[in-house]
């Protein structure tokens, strides 16, 4: 907008009045949980304060046997979402390009993708029992539709002159995919990942909260319900599953930004 | 592309023309429910009954009914109507907090920038690992599910609203106070219908969290529901009734996204009108 040169110092401050600006937020939010929870509407025993819960998140963090549930959940959370871009983006490129696949394969996706993954819960424990493949098999049920969805749609939508300059110089389709196709497509690609990652996240936890699953954050957080009732560890593993949450979407909301940085000239991603 | 005779001049190229528009429409799903009806009736599988038996079962829970009803079966009212019921009045929920709070903060540079942080954490908690929290606070009736679906689907709506306020063109919010427009004037006629198309991006991602949470929270600890009849049947061994449930699910998100779209095509219709071209999901 301004300079193209932007020095160090500016580029410094800008950071520091955000930082600035984060670290109050979140203090203000957590003052306001505490007050809220120290005016003891409910007993604490229901809804412990604030710094309970806190002081019980650093507690579970240096706890081995807990990080070992939050590795079991990512590792399920993982595998589950690199299937599904395994399996959707090639299936998406494929249906694009094609007019007449794309014609009879969007109806479909349309149909399935509203489907809540988690109706399919019931079912993955008679088909996988209630380990890590029922974890995966679910994962990447849910999250092969935002990637599939937006890699067909942003494949499609490709400019048709860049594609049909690009036949008139003599490409041959493979190359017109992978130097036109491929990387106008990418961003879209890109956002169907990152809406998937999130949305994984909470399948996960889920699935391992109804299914009362061996392992994971959502494991932990039934048993310890069900077990006393300690609430303050429930919310403190509830904020742990947030806070991973936030920290996949902030790494992939950086790559995002530095990869396709040049299609958000207008504002941020959403 | 395939012209489509729109005359009755030559009804028999209009006629094929309907035939191969709805080929190409429905024809792979239909397919697929034929080899999976093949497939079913070959191998003889308990966990995939062929989908003639799972629409027979349909027609005995929800359609069996006497003619009073509407011939609606037992089943509609014990577990289908509850749950839509649950579902909406969580949604809308969402919508009257939501809504308005993040037009609230997003008007206020300060107040979004502050909150950001803590919105965004308090959207990527899973909802599924607050139900321990939620049963305890509110009990196990329909007040706590239809607490639950409103809390989980409560943030697209409202982070949409604060980064659809703020995002309004200041250029545009200037001449409305250049030419004394009052308070509740700009928020009607610049602010509002600025910000639609992100709000109604966020309520129909939030429409599509509220069935996710409608299904969790009748998963748990429930005496009704669609959810609550899916688990049923699987611990009963009952894979019939389990598949109705899943198609009946299927059916119900399906509906209500066209549902939305309908009303977003008409609430959107000048947006689109004048960006020329309709922004896509």
């Amino acid at each position: 907008m301004s300079g193209r040169i932007v020095d160090a110092d500016r580029k410094y401050a800008a950071f520091a009045a955000t930082a600035a600006r984060v670290v109050a937020g979140v203090l203000i939010f957590f003052l306001a949980a505490e007050v809220v929870t120290r005016l003891e509407i409910v007993p604490p025993i229901y809804l412990p304060r604030a710094s309970t819960v806190l002081y019980r998140m650093f507690a579970l963090l240096q706890d081995p046997s807990f990080l070992r549930q939050v590795l079991a959940t990512l590792q399920a959370w993982g595998v589950g979402l690199t299937l599904a871009i395994l399996i959707s983006v090639p299936l998406g490129v494929l249906i694009g390009t094609s007019e007449p696949a794309y014609k009879m394969v969007s109806p479909i996706i349309e149909f399935m993708r509203p489907i809540p993954s988690v109706a399919l819960i019931p079912l993955g424990i008679l088909l996988w029992g209630q380990g890590f493949p029922m974890k995966v098999i679910l994962v990447a049920y849910a999250t092969t539709w935002p990637i599939l969805f937006n890699t067909v749609y942003g494949v499609h939508d490709v400019d048709p002159i860049a594609i049909q300059t690009a036949r008139c110089f003599g490409l041959r389709p493979a190359a017109v995919l992978r130097n036109i196709s491929l990387p106008s497509a990418a961003p879209f690609i890109f956002t169907g990942i990152r809406i998937s990652a999130s949305i994984g996240l909470i399948v996960v936890v889920g699935a391992e909260l109804l299914a009362s699953a061996d392992s994971g954050i959502g494991s932990y957080i039934l048993f310890v319900s069900s077990s006393g009732g300690q609430m303050d560890s429930v919310l403190a593993g509830a904020a742990i599953a947030g806070l991973v949450g936030v920290a996949i979407n902030a790494i992939l909301a950086r790559i995002d930004r530095r990869l396709f940085g040049w299609r958000y000239l207008g504002g941020a991603p959403a | 592309m395939n012209r489509k005779p729109t005359s009755w001049a030559h009804p028999i190229a209009y006629a094929l023309g309907m035939v191969k528009s709805f080929a190409t429409r429905f024809g792979l799903g239909i397919a697929l429910v034929i080899l999976w009806q093949f497939a079913a009736t070959r191998v003889g599988s308990i966990f995939f009954p062929p989908p003639t038996e799972i629409l027979h079962r349909a027609a005995e829970l929800w359609l069996s009914g006497p003619p009073r009803r509407l011939f609606l079966g037992d089943g509609v009212f014990q577990d289908v109507l509850p749950s839509i019921a649950r579902l909406l009045s969580g949604w809308v929920l969402a919508v009257l907090v939501g809504l308005p709070l993040g037009v609230l903060i997003g008007r206020s540079r300060m107040a979004s920038d502050l909150l950001d942080p803590s919105l965004q954490f308090l959207r990527a908690v899973p909802g599924p690992a607050l139900i321990p929290i939620f049963i305890i606070l509110l009990g196990t009736e329909s007040t706590m599910r239809v607490a639950l679906i409103a809390f989980g689907s409560v943030w697209p709506i409202l982070l949409n609203a604060i980064e659809g306020t703020r995002a309004v063109d200041p250029l545009q919010l200037e001449t409305a106070r250049a030419f004394r427009l009052p308070r509740h004037a700009r928020l009607w006629r610049i602010v509002l219908p600025a910000a639609r198309p992100k709000i109604f991006a966020g309520m129909r991602v939030s429409l599509a969290l509220a069935i996710i949470l409608m299904v969790v929270s009748e998963l748990v600890a429930s005496t009704n529901g669609i959810g609550y009849r899916i688990q049923n049947s699987q611990i009963m061994f009952l894979l019939t009734d389990m598949w109705c449930g899943i198609v009946l699910l299927a059916l119900l998100g399906c509906a209500l996204n066209w549902l939305f779209i309908k009303v977003e095509n008409r609430a959107l219709a000048w947006h689109r009108g004048a960006r020329g071209r309709g922004a896509a999901s």
